[in-house]
């Protein structure tokens, strides 16, 4: 399957060897099947370790920031999706990285599957996945299943419109066809239709397994302060236990910090090993920087984010 | 957004008031207090977001 990945795998070896960058994130092999990991490479005699498939549901730009880029770093070339790339345009409008820190190698993506759904499939631990355009084959010592990718895509690849990056300093493929929706928000409008305490219910049974690891908070671009109000212990913003009201407490305010920011690149699910849909909390956000300011984050380097300007035009008729 | 965020998360809307007063409209800040409070005591007593600290 022509998955870009000789291409990525040539632009970053003549990017290194010109110097062009000091480095080349990418996605490398996991440990295990239908893992992958991220990589930092500096040798162009390295490029063959990097790979792109369907299972690179990390979000690379969460790999260049955290402030590291304020250190007097070389130039740094990231292998980008959509999603990716929209994450790397959140980092240089919220002034955490400069454009000309990172060269973009965009990847027209064709969305990524959720682990989840294919491990359901097998009683036993997966010891092998190939995938071949659509057709992913997958075994383990017991079976193995022939499964289509667009059966088992993650949900927000499924209402994913940005696959192809809007921002690029090279691409590493042909641009893929985007999507439109009728109903990009159903999941979200089908928790809005329940009536509060319904809703309340199905919140605390969304997070009632979450072990505060912050699996979902560390592997999100966006999460990149310093001190995280969870870990601050004075003031200590929210208890650290598993109390639900604490648990509830980390979740709103979590994704709220999120608003107009979310790229729904699901780094956040895919990381979680309690398999909790946290994205239940954003999307909200998302349709409503959507509906109330037009908004969708990580599109356009020169425009601000809804909440970060003021315009006589914003929604104001929730203050009294 | 927040408040939308609140309510999708089952918050009573009625629980979540914003307003903007100046310290020279005291008359608004008793206003607002006002139907605030009418509006909180005809929900009764919140169950959402609070600790139970006796068990
Ligand atoms: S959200 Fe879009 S760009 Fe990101 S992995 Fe899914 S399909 Fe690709
Ligand atoms: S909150 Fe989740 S979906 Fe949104 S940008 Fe962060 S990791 Fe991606
Ligand atoms: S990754 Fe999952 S279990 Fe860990 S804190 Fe986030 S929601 Fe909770």
């Amino acid at each position: 399957m022509d998955t870009c990945i000789e291409k990525i795998r040539a632009i970053g070896a003549d990017l290194l060897a010109e110097g062009t960058v000091e480095k080349v994130i990418g996605f490398a092999n996991g440990s295990i099947p239908m893992a992958t990991r991220p990589v930092a490479l500096t040798s162009e005699k390295d490029m063959d370790k990097l790979v792109f498939n369907s299972v690179c549901g990390l979000n690379l730009a969460n790999y260049v920031s955290k402030n590291s880029l304020s250190k007097k770093e070389g130039k740094i070339a990231v292998v980008a999706k959509g999603c990716d790339a929209r994450n790397l345009v959140t980092h240089i409008v919220e002034n955490q990285i400069s454009r000309d820190q990172i060269y973009i190698i965009g990847v027209p993506c064709t969305g990524m599957v959720d682990k989840r759904k294919i491990a359901a499939l097998f009683e036993d631990e997966i010891t092998g996945f190939e995938e071949d355009n659509d057709t992913l084959t997958v075994s383990s010592p017991s079976k193995t299943e022939t499964v289509k990718k667009s059966d088992v895509l993650r949900h927000n690849c499924r209402v994913c419109t940005h696959r192809n990056p809007p921002v690029y300093d090279v691409m590493a493929g042909e641009p893929v066809e985007e999507q439109t929706l009728d109903q990009p928000y159903e999941d979200v409008d089908q928790i809005a239709a329940m009536d509060p305490d319904a809703r309340w219910a199905y919140f605390e049974k969304l997070t009632e397994n979450c072990i505060r690891c912050y699996a979902c908070r560390n592997a999100c671009p966006l999460c990149y302060c310093p001190t995280c109000f969870v870990d601050e212990s004075g003031p200590q913003w929210v208890g650290k236990g598993q109390n639900e009201t604490d648990v509830t407490t980390f979740h709103f305010l979590r994704a709220f910090h999120c608003a107009g920011r979310c790229t729904d690149c699901g780094a956040c699910v895919e990381a979680c090993p309690m398999g909790i849909n946290v994205r239940d909390f954003t999307r909200k956000l998302n349709k409503d920087a959507l509906e109330l300011f037009g908004w969708e984050a990580g599109l356009d380097l020169d425009k601000r984010p809804p909440l970060d300007v003021y315009s006589p035009n914003d929604p104001n008729d929730f203050i009294k | 957004m927040m408040g939308n965020l609140l309510e999708q998360m089952g918050v009573d809307r009625d629980r979540i008031h914003f307003s903007w007063i100046s310290s020279a409209e005291a008359t608004k800040f008793v206003d607002v207090v006002k139907e605030i409070s009418d509006k909180v005591r005809a929900l009764g007593p919140n169950k959402k977001f609070v600790k139970d600290y006796i068990k």
